[in-house]
């Protein structure tokens, strides 16, 4: 079995959908009820992820370096 | 009935004190807690003298440690105590997880049949101390001295000279190994000029003692922020007596002289029990405490002649019951190894592995005690805006139910990596890895009787576990006695449903042999051992090889 890995070229079914759908998914919260649902969006794609070693990278990738 | 809260112990001036110059014994323990207790008794069992020093005359003064592991009962059946403490003790297994006023988490630590003991008792530290101050007065090895404070230590290749302080004034003792188990703050450590670093934790909680007639279950309630007391965590815990352990967060602020005067712990349990339902049961506040804590470890626990056990050498939070249970650990893992030092059958380098593989647990212990207590005190904006979204989700999604952490609790370390472990040969599957506690299970004897299988690996030696019956088993039964070890050997039939389990737990076949340490850690497994495969692993596990 190979290890799975990130992906980060383009993978989105629809890329423009998903990026209205996300800013509209804020519409009406505050900046600090935003912050919570992007708590907990992160952790429900966490666990939809599954893997350690794939969610290491993506830190890596949101990070920067 | 004997209160082991009030009970003291006398001072008796000891032939020591006269001698003109230091009496030599080969093992002294300084601190009579549970761990020095238990070290003693183990030593004694295996045929060592030992002088066992405590700095007061009392036992543990509150209920401190209350709940002791099923490895920790294991251990102390070994000692020939662990039946009173189960008699006594709260068992239970069961958790529960609050989020405001809603259960969020159930989990149950002894999901499976088919184990002598459960996976919890609580009960007071007092008399798990007792009751072990007892066994040991029962072994005329051990000669354990109150009011016997050491102030001094002076190491030499072959031992270690302690001052003694005693209400007699000062004496020396002249000592082949020391070992410390006296505490937190431990004396010996600050005498030898050695600390233990990590993580101090910038909170207070408030732990209490409450008995009272509540006809609740015994199982483990915890509380993040509840209505009764918002924005912090509780805990709620069953003890012997119809007493209770409550512990309350108050955050770093709280004043810890203030917080600890019933008159204002009662104002808290009462909105607690009004809060579940049992707005009129009357309660009685005893022992109380305002504690902090640290998840820190000593960088080596051997120094020369002195060999560090239980919270001298390393401090959790109290969240995982990790404490007093990885002590009891220390303490099951040095015994056999000073006895086999002692004895001429090993090396000193064996007592490098209690070193080594107890700070490898150590090490364990202290990661999962920092992670349950960032997820209760979280220490950054970040860290609770996380923990608040886990505990949200909860109310909706079974997966984050597995990240709640109100303290995973204890279980053996498997020291996988140690040096006194054979490499498997053969293939095997499921937990009982060479470096691994030996798991219990019903066991079936040849007569028809039943047992359990830990109960019989009491052997002061190495024990072979010997599975299946028929012509494999017979031969490899053959092998153990031809190697001509001092072992014990114990023969596992799996002829009956539940004599099965054992089987089932070793992944074994007939013929396939298991050899345990005399701490019952595995240390080599084979499907069919040859004689030289089974002397060999004895030497590597006396660190003979």
């Amino acid at each position: 079995m190979t290890k799975q890995a990130l992906i980060t070229t383009p993978n989105l079914e629809a890329s423009d959908d998903f990026y209205e759908a996300l800013i509209e998914a804020h519409q009406g919260l505050s900046t600090e009820e935003s912050h919570a649902f992007n708590a907990r969006l992160v952790l429900v794609l966490a666990n939809h992820i599954g893997s350690l070693a794939v969610l290491r990278d993506a830190f890596e990738a949101a990070r920067g370096s | 009935m004997i209160d082991y809260q009030s009970l003291r112990f006398d001072y008796h001036r000891h032939a020591d004190q006269d001698a003109a110059t230091p009496a030599h014994h080969p093992v002294v323990i300084v601190g009579a807690g549970p761990v020095g207790l238990t070290l003693a008794i183990d030593l004694a069992l295996r045929q060592v003298p030992v002088v066992l020093l405590d700095n007061d005359n009392t036992l543990s003064s509150g209920s401190r440690a209350i709940c002791f592991a099923k490895r920790s009962l294991e251990v102390f059946d070994r000692l020939g105590c662990g039946d009173r403490m189960v008699d006594k003790g709260v068992s239970w297994s069961v958790g529960k997880v609050f989020f405001h006023d809603e259960q969020v988490y159930r989990f149950d630590l002894l999901p499976e049949p088919g184990h002598e003991r459960p996976a919890f008792i609580n009960l007071q530290q007092y008399y798990v101390e007792g009751y072990l101050v007892e066994r040991a007065a029962a072994l005329p090895l051990i000669d354990l001295r109150w009011n016997n404070k050491v102030t001094g230590i002076e190491q030499r290749d072959d031992g270690a000279v302690l001052t003694v302080e005693t209400p007699e004034g000062n004496y020396q003792l002249a000592a082949g190994y020391v070992a410390a188990c006296d505490g937190s703050r431990s004396n010996l450590r600050q005498l030898l000029g050695q600390e233990a670093k990590g993580r101090i934790f910038r909170d207070r909680f408030l732990i209490a003692d409450i008995t009272m007639d509540a006809p609740l279950p015994t199982e483990r309630r915890f509380w993040f922020d509840p209505s009764f007391h918002p924005g912090q965590s509780v805990l709620l815990h069953k003890q012997a007596d119809g007493m209770w352990r409550v512990d309350f967060q108050l955050g770093w602020d709280a004043d810890p002289v203030e917080e600890r005067k019933p008159e204002h712990i009662t104002p808290r349990v009462r909105a607690l029990l009004d809060s579940i339902g049992f707005a009129n049961v009357q309660f009685q506040i005893g022992w109380a405490s305002v504690y902090t804590f640290a998840c820190q470890r000593m960088e080596r626990f051997r120094h020369g002649r002195v060999l560090f056990a239980g919270d001298s050498a390393h401090g959790v939070s109290p969240f995982g019951a990790r404490g007093a249970n990885s002590g009891v650990q220390d303490a099951d893992n040095l015994a056999w190894k000073l006895a086999a030092v002692l004895k001429g059958d090993a090396p000193d380098a064996l007592l490098d592995s209690y070193a080594s593989e107890r700070e490898y647990a150590a090490d364990e212990n202290i990661r999962h005690s920092t992670r349950a207590t960032d997820f209760i005190t979280p220490k950054s904006e970040v860290s609770r805006l996380f923990r608040d979204a886990v505990l949200e989700l909860t109310k909706r999604h079974a997966f984050a139910r597995t990240l709640v952490n109100s303290g995973r609790l204890s279980v053996p370390a498997v020291l996988r990596d140690s040096p006194l472990n054979t490499v498997d040969a053969d293939a095997f599957k499921g937990a009982m890895v060479p470096g691994a506690a030996a798991a219990d299970a019903p066991t079936v004897r040849a007569d028809g009787s039943t047992g359990w299988l830990l109960r019989e690996c009491h052997g002061q030696q190495f024990t072979a576990l010997v599975f299946g019956a028929g012509e494999a088993a017979e031969r490899s039964a053959q092998v153990l006695k031809a190697c001509d070890a001092p072992l014990h050997i114990v023969r596992v039939q799996g002829t009956t449903a539940e004599g099965e389990l054992a089987t089932q737990r070793y992944d074994a076949q007939p013929g396939t042999v298991y050899l345990l340490r005399p701490d019952q850690h595995v240390c080599a497994r084979w499907r069919q051992p040859t004689p030289t495969n089974i002397r060999a692993a004895i030497d590597r596990a006396l660190a003979r090889a």
